[in-house]
């Protein structure tokens, strides 16, 4: 604290008031969390049965249009919720302004990108 | 960015020894952070030897026993010594709690005694609260109401009403759960802290309030509210046994409720 600086305390707690928001996060990071349980447990038991399998045998089983949605769900929720998370961890220990700037749209455009060329790929193949 | 390691003058270094008075026989060592900005040294931790057989069973009696007889320079707050003015709040065996509340039975080997975590020091075991103190300010913690009260008595409240203050109304401001909640620690200058959400939420269930919307609204927030990741450790370390996150969850909810998932 500088000798300078005169704001009383309750100034600095104050800052610059309450965003009025944070609730809408909260609630799509569980919405997510939610989806992701069903959804990640299916992608893993796909994952499993395409150890083996060669393209072929994977184009087939996408090409089952519950697999595709299911899939495209998948990625979606789980970029999502990955974006979500990320956010906070980086709001958390991340206190230079222009890094955590930079932090927080590259997450944002790394997830984004992810699930767009994810969706695109599931439905190439469903569709090929 | 995230600091990994604490600068060089705040580095904790071995201090003095002070050793029983020679015929003791039942020693116990006290081992205690030291830091004074006016001598321009490292904190340190100096170590006392205690004759418990002429000491009270607490903590705070161990402390008050050393300033007294042994290092009159040994620096902390302290007052009610029966948990209910919160003054002797500070890190014990390497949890917060109240140094007049916590027996040294209940700690095994060397007793470690630090300053509440992550929080300026004056002196000693003296932390600055300032910032804790405006943040409960902050919360506006009083009955906030538009409707005067009646001219012949004061705000009735039903007894299930009151029942739901339990729990909430016993805090005493000890700064206990808010300086062991790491959230706190990266964040305490825009986190309200579980402390002070305790007590938001104390007048938010208060059916004589008026102002539950207006309170939560000063609330949601991405860091006043939402730094809350339940890490419990609030919880944990109360030192009268209350849940600081059990009242942040309702906050939440009550924070759904009006937005509708």
């Amino acid at each position: 604290m500088s000798s300078q600086d005169f704001r009383t305390p309750l100034k600095r707690v104050r800052g610059l008031g309450s965003a009025k928001s944070g609730t809408q996060h909260f609630i799509v990071q569980r919405v997510t969390a939610v989806a992701l349980v069903p959804l990640s447990l299916w992608a893993i038991f796909l994952a499993l049965a395409l150890v083996h399998a060669d393209y072929a045998q994977a184009r087939a089983m996408l090409h089952h249009h519950f697999a595709a949605v299911w899939l495209s769900a998948f990625v979606i929720a789980m970029f999502w919720h990955a974006q979500l998370g990320l956010q906070v961890v980086i709001e958390d220990y991340v206190h230079t302004p222009w890094l955590e700037v930079v932090s927080q749209l590259a997450v944002k455009f790394f997830c984004i990108a992810g699930a767009i060329t994810s969706v695109f790929a599931i439905v190439r193949v469903a569709l090929a | 960015m995230a600091e990994f390691t604490l600068p060089k003058n705040s580095k904790v270094q071995k201090g003095k020894k002070y050793p029983a008075k020679a015929g003791a026989k039942n020693v116990r060592t006290f081992r205690v952070y030291r830091w004074n900005e006016d001598d321009g040294q490292n904190p340190h931790i100096d170590e006392y030897e205690v004759d418990m057989d002429s000491c009270g069973p607490m903590v705070l009696d161990a402390l008050i026993k050393i300033k007294n007889e042994i290092d009159s320079t040994l620096t902390f707050r302290r007052s009610c010594r029966e948990g209910i003015c919160g003054s002797c709040a500070m890190n014990i065996d390497g949890s917060n709690t109240l140094a007049c509340t916590k027996a040294c039975d209940e700690i095994k080997g060397d007793v470690k005694i630090y300053p509440l975590p992550h929080m300026p020091v004056v002196k000693d075991l003296v932390p600055d609260l300032t910032n804790f103190y405006a943040q409960y300010a902050a919360v506006k913690p009083w009955l906030r109401t538009q409707t005067p009260p009646p001219p012949d008595r004061e705000r009735l409240q039903s007894k299930e009403d009151r029942a739901k203050l339990d729990g909430l109304y016993e805090c005493i401001l000890c700064a206990s759960c808010s300086t062991a909640c790491p959230s706190y620690w990266w964040n305490g200058d825009k986190y309200l802290g579980p402390a002070a959400l305790l007590q938001a939420y104390r007048f938010i269930a208060d059916s004589r309030d008026e102002e539950t919307g207006a309170r939560l609204d000063e609330l949601e927030d991405p860091f006043k509210l939402y730094r809350c990741h339940t890490i419990m450790n609030c919880t944990n370390t109360c030192p009268k046994g209350l849940n600081p996150a059990k009242a942040i969850g309702e906050i939440k909810k009550l924070m759904v409720e009006r937005k509708g998932v």
